[in-house]
């Protein structure tokens, strides 16, 4: 069974559609990009994932569980909401890091914010929250900024901070991860180490959702590709089939766009 | 009359000049916060009441609002009116809050939504990310007109003689009918020194909040 079912998920804004019926699924570990022209519909995808969103229609289950329900009766409560959150992870073309903690602090907060709302006897809190922090050390690791973890973000560069951005969402263990535009706000010279760390990730079997312009990257990185349109999924398949052998005119228009531009 | 009995007695309205600083921060800094919220609420018809009432209080002098408070509850409703003193707090507090509040709110709308965003995918709750997210760089946002206002508060105070109320600057007065003019001049050296704590107290703070950008 698939970890991750999307299905038939719509949202509009106002009069206009931007979402006009989504269905896929996710195998566990597995890395699918999402490609498409701008105002196709992705970023409104994955914040429709990451319930920064609410769909109009439709249901997300993760790992056999329904998780968004249009069609409930009842909605669900911020308490469920928050809990829900919790299966995925988002990395913001911004990185939007939280300017007045350091790197540790930024990934940390959140983990011990949970750990303090538990009402847990003093000793086992302190083991946890020494877990958190080294949790936080071995993520900032994998990232590549032991040696940063007492900056602040003011004092990185983008890809560091899109890094730390990355090490922030994993600490929570999402089941999925989703990354929207990961490197559009950086100079050129400061993406090759951001989609490194992506790249990286993957062998780690974590399951990952990727919005990207960066053709050669969801080429080389990912196990399907999602090609988007006007809102609904055009075409989605393996690289090969999507890149090799488009078989919609869109896709074919699309990726001869994208490839003169280089 | 000396000048050290002078200088007492203007010490003497300077407590009352601290005193009515103190309390109306002490008040006025929370209600404002509350009437931001209240100002941005998704509840539209609070928002909108809340915005005529900053209006009014804003666009009408303190010295009005003080006569207001003090003498119109025993002219219209032939109640026993509000001591002198009250009075004074309560038109000072509510002034300042309304002040306050704009510059709440102008710092909360300025933080971007990324950070609520940020917050919320983390798992965290609506209050977790105000208070230990947004919180601190709106206090780094407002600081600089806060410390206008405060500054603005100090000089204010001296409208609190038009009821009678003897603070620092009506202190001063009472010589005046002895021919004295110059301790009027003379409070100007405590007003300067107050500010200049004050000017202190706030570089300090913005130094404290240097260390990040926002
Ligand atoms: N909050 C909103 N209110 C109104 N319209 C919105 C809102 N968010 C997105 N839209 C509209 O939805 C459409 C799809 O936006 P979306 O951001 O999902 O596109 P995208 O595929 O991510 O594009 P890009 O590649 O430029 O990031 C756009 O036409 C956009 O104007
Ligand atoms: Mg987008």
């Amino acid at each position: 069974m698939a970890l991750l079912e999307v299905s038939d998920i719509t949202k509009s804004f106002g009069k206009t559609k931007v979402l006009r019926g989504i269905d896929f699924s996710l195998e566990k570990g597995k890395a699918l990009s999402i490609i498409g022209s701008s105002g196709s519909g992705k970023t409104t995808l994955l914040r429709c994932l990451n319930f920064l969103e609410t769909p109009d229609t439709g249901t997300i289950s993760v790992d056999g569980e329904k998780i968004f329900d249009a069609s409930a009766q009842k909605k669900p409560s911020e308490a469920e909401i928050r809990k829900n959150r919790l299966r995925f992870g988002l990395v913001f073309q911004s990185f939007n890091l939280f300017p007045q903690y350091s790197v540790l602090e930024n990934i940390t907060l959140a983990p011990k914010l949970r750990v303090n709302e538990k009402k847990l006897p003093a000793d086992i809190k302190k083991q946890e929250l020494d877990k958190i922090n080294q949790n936080a050390l071995a993520l900032l690791e994998r990232v590549g900024l032991t040696e940063k973890a007492d900056f602040y973000p003011c004092q990185l560069s983008g890809g560091q901070q899109q890094r730390v951005a990355i090490a922030r969402a994993l600490a929570l263990s999402p089941d999925i991860l989703c990354f929207d535009e990961p490197t559009s706000a950086l100079d050129p010279e400061l993406t090759g180490e951001v989609l490194r760390v992506i790249k990286d990730l993957k062998s780690a079997d974590t399951t990952m959702i990727v919005v990207t312009h960066e053709m050669d990257f969801a080429r080389n990185v990912s196990d399907e590709i999602m090609f988007m349109a006007d809102g609904i999924i055009e075409e989605m398949g393996t690289p090969e089939e999507i890149f090799d052998n488009p078989k919609s005119q869109k896709t074919k228009a699309f990726l001869n766009k994208s490839l003169e531009s280089f | 009359m000396g000048f050290w009995e002078i200088t007492l007695s203007l010490i003497n309205g300077l407590e009352m000049t601290c005193l009515i600083f103190a309390l109306t921060l002490v008040l006025a800094l929370p209600l404002g916060l509350v009437i931001a919220f209240g100002s941005m609420s998704k509840f539209k018809p609070l928002a909108y009441v809340t915005k005529v009432f900053v209006w009014i209080i804003r666009g009408i002098p303190l010295m009005l609002q003080i006569f207001v408070v003090f003498y119109v509850p025993g002219l219209v409703f032939n109640a026993t009116g509000l001591s002198r003193f009250t009075s004074v707090i309560i038109a000072f507090v509510i002034n300042y809050a309304c002040y306050f509040s704009e510059i709440y709110r102008g710092g909360i709308e300025s933080i971007s939504k990324g950070q609520y965003e940020a917050g919320a995918v983390l798992g965290m709750t609506k209050s977790q990310v105000f208070f230990k997210v947004i919180l601190l760089q709106v206090v780094k946002r407002i600081l600089a007109p806060m410390s206008n206002e405060v500054i603005t508060l100090v000089k204010d105070t001296a409208l609190a003689r038009v009821i009678m109320i003897v603070e620092i600057l009506k202190a001063a007065e009472f010589f005046t009918s002895y021919g004295l003019i110059w301790p009027m001049f003379y409070t100007a050296v405590f007003y300067l020194i107050f500010v200049g704590i004050l000017t202190l107290i706030f570089g300090f703070f913005e130094k404290k909040l240097d260390y990040f950008k926002a």
